[in-house]
């Protein structure tokens, strides 16, 4: 085992001038910031579902919009925020009442008026543009959010994790609905709550590797 | 923003000493403002001001770590984990923010993931203690002679090749190939011949017990 004064010595000696992070809520802007783009760019490709504006006008499509949309907004907030180690866990719970307004609405609307098929029928088609559009959105905010987050990963993975993640999700079902017209009850539903289990939970199973992965590097030489 | 009131709790302690009179508030306060100008200094690569701060902050994780853990080696041990923390995420340090809930917040952070480490090491293993070496030697199993004395009689009971080729295969586990070699039969009828000898011997056994 080396000894501590060596330590420091050795550390001392590695002092390069670094960068301080910005203030977490700037992130979490720079962020968003790319989330627009990202989504700008695929409206620009694939075009805003034609229905947008009527559906806007509905109260619950728009609540249900501006719920994902704000979810999305504060769960990234929470995520910069946790990463950093002087500021409080409880930051995690910033996102959860614009989560419950989200799910909850989706789940009401689901319940009172089940469409089982929508007036065209399922079509494949939109479901494979659907899922195109879910990994040309959350691909590169995932990545980008990791690799904003590498800091975190000796402090909070878990939380880190957990927050940045349903930031990807909320984001991803944003485009979603403003990219396709999903009718069909089972399809919002999937849409919906699928995003949201789907990436929390692939970040649950391999947040931890990725974050290792991308961790600064001294870290983990002597474990 | 707010504070963490918890994280904030340590920094207004001084090392070893737990009163907190107003003298020691005033002396941590100053302290906390140094180790921050200090760290401010290191970010931009002044490394005096940092070899200093890593200095001045060893005592002080130090005890900390005593807190937590209770071997020396693994309270310098964590000491240096929470070093290496603080080097490679120094970015993350806001100077116009107190230092020590930062330093604490680390530290702690690292000091559970520690103990955490340690207690699935110790799940998983068992420490090899004089008392299990004595338990493999022979002298100490003498409740199992009978039963050896019981066995070999019955093995001696078996026709000659199976009694060979049990002895070669399973008493001095030999390979197959060895066991060739030195009872000069062919491989087939040694596997032939241990199957019946188990067989045979299980039958004796068996009969012998349930009488």
């Amino acid at each position: 085992m080396i000894k501590t004064p060596d330590l420091i010595a050795s550390l001392a000696a590695n002092a390069t001038p670094v960068r301080r992070l910005r203030p977490p809520v700037m992130r979490a802007a720079c962020w968003l910031l790319l989330a627009a783009v990202v989504l700008t760019l695929l409206a620009i490709n694939q075009g805003i579902r034609p229905d947008l504006v009527q559906r806007l006008l509905e109260p619950a499509f728009a609540v249900s919009m501006a719920a994902a949309l704000s979810t999305g907004v504060l769960a990234a907030v929470a995520a910069f925020l946790v990463s950093l180690p002087d500021r409080s866990r409880l930051w995690v719970l910033l996102p959860v009442p614009a989560l419950a307004v989200w799910l909850s609405n989706v789940g009401y609307q689901c319940l009172v008026e089940w469409v089982a098929i929508g007036p065209d029928g399922i079509s494949l088609g939109e479901a494979a543009r659907c899922f195109a559009t879910l990994v040309l959105t959350s691909l590169p905010l995932s990545l980008a959010m990791l690799v904003m987050l590498r800091y975190a990963a000796p402090l909070r993975p878990t939380a880190a994790t957990f927050t940045g993640s349903l930031a990807v999700a909320a984001i991803t079902a944003t485009a979603l609905s403003l990219f396709h017209t999903i009718d069909a009850t089972v399809m919002i539903l999937m849409w919906n709550f699928g995003t949201a289990v789907l990436f929390v939970g692939l970040a649950g199973v391999f947040g931890r590797r990725m974050f290792r992965w991308v961790a600064p590097r001294t870290l983990y030489a002597r474990d | 923003m707010t504070h963490d009131p918890s994280g904030r709790g340590p920094s207004l302690r001084l090392v070893g000493k737990d009163d907190s009179s107003g003298a020691f508030g005033t002396a941590s306060v100053a302290r906390d403002v140094d180790w921050s100008i200090l760290m401010a200094r290191a970010q931009e690569g002044d490394r005096t001001a940092y070899l200093r701060l890593l200095q001045e902050i060893t005592p002080y994780l130090r005890s900390l770590a005593a807190r937590r853990h209770r071997d020396p080696n693994d309270i310098e041990d964590a000491v240096q984990d929470v070093l290496l923390t603080i080097h490679s995420i120094r970015q993350t340090y806001d100077p116009t923010r107190p230092f020590a809930p930062w330093l604490v917040a680390i530290a702690n952070r690292r000091f559970i993931d520690r103990l955490r480490r340690q207690g699935r090491s110790r799940d998983r293993e068992i420490p090899l203690t004089a008392e299990h070496e004595t338990f493999c030697e022979p002298q100490a199993n003498l409740e199992e002679s009978p039963d050896r004395q019981e066995l070999e009689g019955a093995v001696n009971h078996l026709p000659p090749a199976q009694q060979q080729a049990l002895r070669l295969l399973k008493l001095k586990e030999m390979s197959l190939k060895e066991a060739a070699t030195v009872s000069g039969m062919s491989i087939t009828s040694l596997k032939v011949n241990a199957h019946r000898a188990l067989k045979n011997l299980r039958k004796m056994l068996v009969d012998r017990s349930e009488p």
